[in-house]
């Protein structure tokens, strides 16, 4: 397949256009190395039923859509938008695209800091593996410790991080360094479905399966000495990544309004290219009970992290003793849909902005930013595979103007679950990761098998496409020492 | 012969279920789901669950079906590895009722895998070939 048959034009060093064709809007803007691209033209050249080229070309025809149909480096096909996908809409004539945000609402990495070293942490390093992996309920059928009656989980889906604090998970701190301070505005928990509340009982503070992890790591390397500085990092410094979501809260709210936004897609006479691009109007009905949902399910998602958070800490000060404190340095978001100010054409437009597999990544100057942050921008937290490095990243200005200040979430997906499977042994893959020091605690070996850092791209490369484009820099990497995995 | 297999889908998992009936292609599309969480072979038959769903469309109706099957895996904490379904067309569109088995997931026990998190409409098809119906669809994992 040739790029120019289908209009992709590459306009810079990591950077491709989509050029704007039949139905669509706005042009398709593509930041990738040219590996990904060929890899995307390969797919629709293997007429692939799924391929991600065509979904940046399906949101680009969607009502309001603004700017530029986006995927960043770690792009790969999802259902409806790409994993890796930024689709910004206005207000007045756009969208609430449900498949622009996912089953897995809000789904998102905390980065909590240690006053320790790697060499002080190292000898401990088993039995803290240990201690995490008992303290933190993971993998499928796991229950959370906290009990939830259907109406205390209301209250979570309102105030999210919040409500956790409030119960004794963590501090009023914590909550100065959550996006969105830990609770996005304009939740009803009147819009989530019984069913997603009931299911969710016994699964606040819970981590869930597949790609989901905890890791403690290392700071490898900094980059970015002023960010690094800005957000307390420093090289020798172990830190721990949660990586989750909204578990069965935010699924079911995803499985109910793929329904309901399909009917109200039909009776607003929007013409969707894909089932999983159902959309409403913005300000309709059944556009602002999606939103309110969505919002409850960003929250439930920040609930958990801070759960999660809290276990943590409880058996690093078991193993480590008090003063190892661990701070957090910021928790951040990849599947979400939220009001945001941008610049646009000259002129400062409230757009609603959906992420697919993709972070905010807001530069230097910023309101949104913790005011700790706000000289350089909040950090953007990209997750590794088990194996390879994690990173620490910020926006800048021109992430601002190309992508919507967007930031990369992870390496993205090389391989299906089924053929990971097919080629590695959970059993191998721990005992390889061992010889690399890397210790892993893992409730399912045919999970670890699918999770096989080969099933992944190259993080490595991922982050330097979204560098050389210019939309985000590197602060530091993270290097894994111990994974617990569902 | 009625079964089910895993298609290549990057992100997720595509799963088809096949029968010489659209009701053994539901069934055995349920399997598939369970199939990908937990080892199907060792997952006892001492808990019965009925279920309930329509919708416009087959195709609806089979994102209904496995939707609703994994709200009961965590309502109750069950896994189900049997499955009966009686799928009748009406004015409106298609109906299903039908009952699954299984019991109370044990992750060790049940060789516990990745947690499926929602189906979607991708790739959502159920049709008739040479006799044989198929039930596919993409599930999020």
């Amino acid at each position: 397949m040739n790029a120019n048959d289908i209009g992709l034009e590459r306009v810079g060093p990591a950077e491709w256009t989509l050029e704007k064709r039949d139905d669509m809007r706005v042009p398709g803007r593509i930041i990738a190395d040219p590996a990904t691209i060929d890899q995307l033209l390969s797919d629709i050249e293997g007429k692939k039923e799924w391929n991600a080229l065509e979904q940046v070309h399906n949101v680009a025809c969607l009502p309001g859509i603004v700017g530029a149909s986006i995927a960043l480096p770690d792009v790969h096909p999802g259902y409806g938008f790409p994993i890796g996908g930024v689709g910004a809409f206005g207000l007045d004539e756009g969208v609430a695209v449900v498949g622009g945000v996912g089953f897995d609402i809000n789904c998102g990495v905390r980065l909590l800091a240690s006053s320790r070293t790697v060499e002080e942490v190292r000898p401990l390093l088993a039995q803290l593996a240990d201690a995490l992996y008992a303290a933190v309920p993971a993998g499928l059928g796991a229950e959370g410790s906290l009990r939830l009656s259907v109406k205390e989980i209301d209250r979570v889906l309102q105030d999210g991080a919040h409500e956790a604090v409030r119960r004794g998970y963590g501090t009023a701190e914590d909550l100065r360094v959550i996006e969105e301070e830990g609770r996005f505005p304009g939740a009803d928990p009147g819009t989530v479905s019984a069913l997603a509340k009931q299911r969710q009982v016994r699964q606040v503070g819970t981590l869930g399966s597949g790609n989901h992890y905890l890791e403690v790591q290392v700071v490898d390397a900094v980059d970015d000495p002023e960010a690094a500085r800005a957000y307390g990092l420093s090289a020798g410094q172990v830190v721990v990544s949660i990586h989750t979501g909204s578990r069965a809260l935010g699924h079911q709210i995803g499985q109910d309004y793929l329904k309901e936004i399909g009917e109200a897609s039909r009776r607003y006479g929007i013409p969707v290219r894909e089932r999983e691009l159902v959309c409403a109007p913005i300000d309709s009905p059944e556009g602002k009970r999606y939103l309110a949902a969505a919002a409850c399910g960003a929250n439930c998602a920040f609930a958990n992290r801070q759960v999660i958070a809290h276990l943590v800490r409880g058996a690093f000060e078991e193993v480590l003793g008090a003063r190892a404190a661990l701070r957090t340095v910021y928790d951040i978001g990849h599947n979400n849909v939220k009001r945001e100010r941008h610049r646009v054409e000259g002129k400062d437009r409230t757009l609603l902005v959906h992420r697919k597999g993709s972070t905010r990544a807001f530069g230097p100057g910023r309101d949104e930013s913790p005011a700790r942050y706000r000289a350089v921008g909040h950090p953007i937290l990209v997750g590794g595979t088990m194996g390879t490095a994690s990173y620490v990243l910020r926006g800048t200005p021109l992430g601002m103007e190309k992508v919507f200040g967007s930031g990369i979430h992870g390496a993205g997906r090389a391989l299906s679950r089924k053929k990971a499977a097919k080629k590695y042994w959970g059993k191998t893959v721990i005992e390889s990761m061992a010889q690399d020091g890397i210790l892993v605690r893992a409730h399912s070996a045919r999970g670890i098998a699918e999770e096989a850092p080969g099933a992944y791209k190259d993080v490595e490369r991922v982050v330097q496409a979204a560098v050389d484009a210019g939309i985000n820099r590197v602060v530091a990497r993270l290097r894994p020492l111990a994974v617990v995995k569902g | 012969m009625a079964g089910f297999e895993y298609l290549d889908h990057t992100a997720d998992v595509a799963l088809r279920g096949f029968g010489a009936s659209v009701e053994e292609a539901f069934c055995a599309a349920a399997r598939g789901l369970f199939g990908l969480m937990v080892e199907l072979e060792s997952v006892d038959e001492t808990r019965s669950v009925s279920v309930s769903v329509h919708a416009e469309t087959l195709e609806y109706l089979l994102v209904e079906w496995l939707s609703r099957l994994l709200a009961e895996k965590d309502l109750l904490g069950l896994v189900l590895s049997r499955f009966a379904v009686r799928i009748e067309r009406h004015a409106k569109g298609v109906a299903l009722s039908g009952t699954a088995w299984g019991e109370r997931l044990d992750p060790r026990r049940h060789g516990a895998m990745v947690e499926v998190k929602g189906i979607t409409y991708a790739g959502l098809r159920v049709w008739e070939q040479e006799g044989q119906w198929i039930a596919q669809c993409v599930v999020d994992t």
